[in-house]
């Protein structure tokens, strides 16, 4: 394995964590949206409120990760991505202004009227910026970014499998939020939330299933050759995450709560390392490989020490911060 | 909406121009959020402690609110500073594509800081209830090293970019090798990283006791807002002559290093000795028009000698001059100016309490300091725009020229458009809310009152020491 393929592993590492715990704040305001009027859905943004406050901004950190070790490591891949697909980045980019602004500003803002239109931009911008996010990871993997660059700006994306990506990134942020939700309803001992997620949870899992069905078929006559590693070697990843799914389905069905955090974090674990397995060895399907498209190896062996050195100082803080957060010693204050 | 624009010639011709709009629009908004990401927990920690260990209440409310002020301008800041690392590809791939692996070392360093950032200002901001005084305080000590390494990581790059080291090219202009340390540790770094973070403390420190000297001209003279402005303004002012100092070493070095930029902030077209320091003034092609001329200070400041032999603009091609030399020399002296007013300022404050213990109680005083914080961060922007725009046509000086960097997608422009009406809404919204906190406070008085911020009533507090 060369150091080129560590910085990659580490590309993929930070995907992972964005994935589940970005994807997870997400997912908060895609609930968020659909919770209903100000009186029906006060119980559920609350919650979703009090577990996002403490931790967004710490998880939105991989997204800076992810951005910082594609260009540092992958210069090349980097600009080409960019210059081909600003149309759903800057998109991306936008929503996560929004999304930020208005989850900061709602908990501050007094009035009902002033609330809902910063809760409403945090809400709609949470489903906007990972649909956009999930068109650009389609439009990688079916190869509509060129290793040169400057690709087509609008048919890189513009096609199922990216669209039906987008729909994928959504639902499974939606999933990830609702099976965290059910645990921090269980914790303060509100029954009926938990169902409320429980039933959320069940939909979402069936919506993202359904859409990355509809986004393989896609990719069957797009994107061959992710397909074809998707079917062979990265198939006991793809097949790990389906008999997670459904085992998070069925503990779901039978409202048995207790293993379904980290087997639905499984699921979109295992899917994230199987496309990672399936685009090996290119970083652009398939016109550029990660060694190609590596920067120099002193580069490289700063990240992989940066890297180390996060492992080090990073992960014991955030697991901190998560364990203070659900413990409810770190909290909003009253204001 | 891209695509239609293509058709339009100026669109075109002017994507350069609208890139660097955005750039610098982008980055000049940001900026003064990260200054109070690298020193508000500075300030916050001073008045915590003091709160803390003097039992002084008013000293714990203004932290307690501060906090709660910085949990706003966090997520304003983090929000921007995404749109940043998306605009380096957005609006420059061919400078990422070439030079990304160089910039990219600073930047993985502070995605640790980043990180750890995050972390424990959540912690701190939202520990306020449950944790013990003495964890609580400590939870905010982390925060000061990661201003500091923030602000030395990125600042790095830029140092870079103006003075740029560290790595090898190939005849097609790959880099093909590079060195860490040097690129970090570019002689640029050090004076920009440390004025920098000067610049920080100072432009917090006056934005923060600008509100509380504006409250105290409404008449709110409490100890709480004597205390809201004193601590700050110590801190930006006691640092006031230290930044002078290093910005003084910053032109001697730019005057060295960047000729062609020293050239341009001080107006000099003909190389020679003995030239003329003007303060002010417009630049044209002839020289200083309108400001005031000492002969000979210039060649003294830049070699302690009035035989001191300056670069001028025409040592170098038309193409390789900075642009806007006029701005460039407003912004110098403004800096220069404002910089100076503040040591001023400090000698009469440092006086006054020499003298009575206390500080100015004048309304001139009061009227001074709540203009002081605006002041401050045009400042930094001045400085800013002597770096960047000084540093024109060059994107990396000497290795590529902006106008290679910049991205050939089209609809720069509308793009500069969306990012201004957001980046208006964003800026006056968060001023709304903050505004409204305030409001807020005021009316329902300190919360103290009802018994320290801490869970643990103060009994088992004092019991802990
Ligand atoms: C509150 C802010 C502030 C204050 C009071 C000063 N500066 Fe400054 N200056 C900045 C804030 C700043 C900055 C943070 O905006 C810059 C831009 C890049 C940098 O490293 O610092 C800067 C850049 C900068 C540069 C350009 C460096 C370069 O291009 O690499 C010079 C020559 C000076 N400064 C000189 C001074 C002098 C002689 C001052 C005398 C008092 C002074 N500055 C006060
Ligand atoms: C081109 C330049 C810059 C880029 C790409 C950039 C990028 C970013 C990003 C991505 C964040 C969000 C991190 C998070 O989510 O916590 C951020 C925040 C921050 N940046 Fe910048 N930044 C730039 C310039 C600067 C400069 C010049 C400084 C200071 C000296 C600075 C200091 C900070 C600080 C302290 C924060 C923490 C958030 C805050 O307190 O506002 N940044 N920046
Ligand atoms: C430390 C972090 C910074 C980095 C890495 C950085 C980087 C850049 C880059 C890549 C460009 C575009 C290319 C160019 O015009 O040369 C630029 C332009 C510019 N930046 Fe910075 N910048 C930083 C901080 C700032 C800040 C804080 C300001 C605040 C005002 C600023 C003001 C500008 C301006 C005015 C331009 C446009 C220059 C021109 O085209 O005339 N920069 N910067």
């Amino acid at each position: 394995m060369s150091e080129a393929d560590i910085a990659a592993g580490i590309l993929w590492f930070g995907a992972t964590a964005y994935a589940l715990f970005g994807g997870a704040d997400f997912g908060g305001g895609f609930w968020d949206l659909l919770a209903g009027d100000a009186a029906t859905g006060e119980r559920p943004r609350a919650l979703i409120q009090r577990s996002l406050t403490p931790v967004w901004e710490a998880n939105h950190v991989w997204l800076i990760f992810i951005l910082v070790v594609l260009w540092t490591s992958f210069p090349k891949a980097f600009a080409a991505i960019m210059s081909t697909l600003y149309i759903p980045l800057a998109l991306a980019a936008v929503g996560i202004v929004l999304r930020g602004a208005g989850f900061a500003f709602r908990k501050e803002i007094e009035g009902l009227a002033g609330r809902r239109a910063a809760g409403a931009t945090f809400a709609l911008s949470s489903v906007l910026t990972p649909f956009f996010m999930g068109a650009v990871v389609g439009a990688i993997a079916t190869g509509g970014v060129p290793a040169s660059g400057d690709g087509d700006p609008i048919s890189s994306w513009v096609g199922p499998a990216p669209l039906f990506f987008g729909v994928v990134f959504v639902a499974t942020g939606a999933y990830l939020a609702a099976v965290l939700l059910i645990g921090d309803a269980a914790r303060s001992g509100a029954k009926d939330m938990e169902r409320y997620f429980a039933r959320r949870a069940i939909i979402a899992s069936v919506g993202a299933g359904v859409a990355a069905a509809a986004g393989l078929v896609d990719l069957h006559a797009n994107g061959r050759y992710v397909y074809d590693r998707l079917t062979s070697e990265a198939l006991p990843l793809v097949i790990l995450s389906a008999l997670c799914g459904l085992a998070v389905l069925l503990l779901l069905i039978r409202i048995k709560h207790r293993w379904i955090r980290p087997l639905a974090g499984a699921t979109a674990v295992s899917v994230i390392w199987g496309w990672g397995v399936a685009q090996f060895p290119y970083l652009l399907p398939t016109s550029l490989k990660i060694n190609e498209a590596a920067a120099p190896d002193p580069t490289l062996t700063t990240v992989l020490v940066v890297f180390l050195a996060a492992a080090v100082i990073v992960l014991p803080s955030l697991a901190l911060l998560y364990t203070l957060s659900q413990r409810d010693v770190v909290g909003e204050v009253d204001r | 909406m891209s695509i239609s624009l293509g058709a339009l010639p100026i669109a075109e011709a002017s994507n350069l121009l609208a890139a660097r709009e955005q750039m610098a629009f982008t980055l000049a908004f940001h900026i003064v959020l990260s200054c109070l990401g690298v020193a508000f927990p500075a300030i916050i920690l001073i008045a915590n402690y003091k709160g803390w260990r003097q039992n002084d209440s008013d000293a714990m409310e203004l932290a307690r609110r501060w906090s709660k002020v910085m949990a706003v301008t966090f997520a304003v800041g983090a929000v921007t500073g995404t749109v940043l690392s998306f605009e380096f590809g957005l609006l420059w791939p061919e400078f990422m594509k070439r030079f990304g692996s160089v910039i990219g070392v600073g930047f993985a360093i502070e995605g640790i800081f980043f990180f750890t950032e995050a972390i424990f200002l959540a912690i701190y901001i939202y520990g306020w209830k449950r944790l013990s005084p003495k964890a609580h305080f400590w939870t905010g000590v982390p925060l000061l090293i990661t201003g500091l390494g923030g602000a030395f990581s990125i600042v790095a790059v830029n140092s870079w970019m103006n003075q740029p080291q560290g790595f090898t090219l190939d005849a097609a202009g790959k880099v093909t090798d590079t060195d860490p340390v040097k690129i970090l540790l570019n002689p640029a770094t050090g004076y920009e990283v440390p004025h920098m973070i000067l610049a920080a403390y100072i432009v917090t420190g006056m934005l923060v006791a600008s509100v509380y000297a504006v409250g105290m001209l409404k008449g709110r003279r409490d100890r709480h807002h004597r205390l809201g402005l004193l601590i700050p303004l110590t801190v930006a002012l006691a640092l006031a002559p230290v930044q002078f100092m290093v910005g003084d070493t910053a032109a001697r070095e730019v005057a060295d290093k960047q000729p062609a930029k020293f050239a341009g902030m001080e107006c000099i077209h003909k190389t020679g000795r003995d030239q003329t320091e003007y303060l002010g003034g417009r630049c044209t092609s002839t020289g200083v028009k309108g400001g005031i001329g000492i002969p000979g200070l210039d060649s003294f400041l830049v070699g302690f000698s009035t035989n001191t032999k300056v670069t001028g603009l025409d040592a170098f091609p038309p193409k390789n001059r900075p642009p806007a030399n006029t701005l460039l020399h407003l912004a110098f002296d403004f800096m220069v100016g404002v910089g100076s007013a503040f040591i001023a300022l400090g000698a009469w404050v440092a006086f006054v309490w020499w003298r009575k213990r206390d500080i100015p109680r004048t309304v001139w005083f009061l009227r001074i300091i709540s203009v002081c914080g605006v002041a401050a961060v045009l400042t930094l922007w001045a400085g800013w725009i002597v770096t960047e725009v000084g540093r024109q046509p060059w994107i990396v000086q000497g290795y590529m020229r902006t106008a290679d960097a910049v991205t050939p997608a089209n609809g720069i422009w509308y793009s500069l458009a969306i990012v201004l009406v957001l980046y208006t809404a964003l800026g006056t919204t968060a001023i709304l809310v903050l505004r409204r906190m305030a409001r807020r406070w005021r009316e329902r008085g300190p919360e103290v009152e009802q018994g320290t911020p801490y869970a643990p009533p103060v009994e088992t507090v004092s019991g802990a020491r």
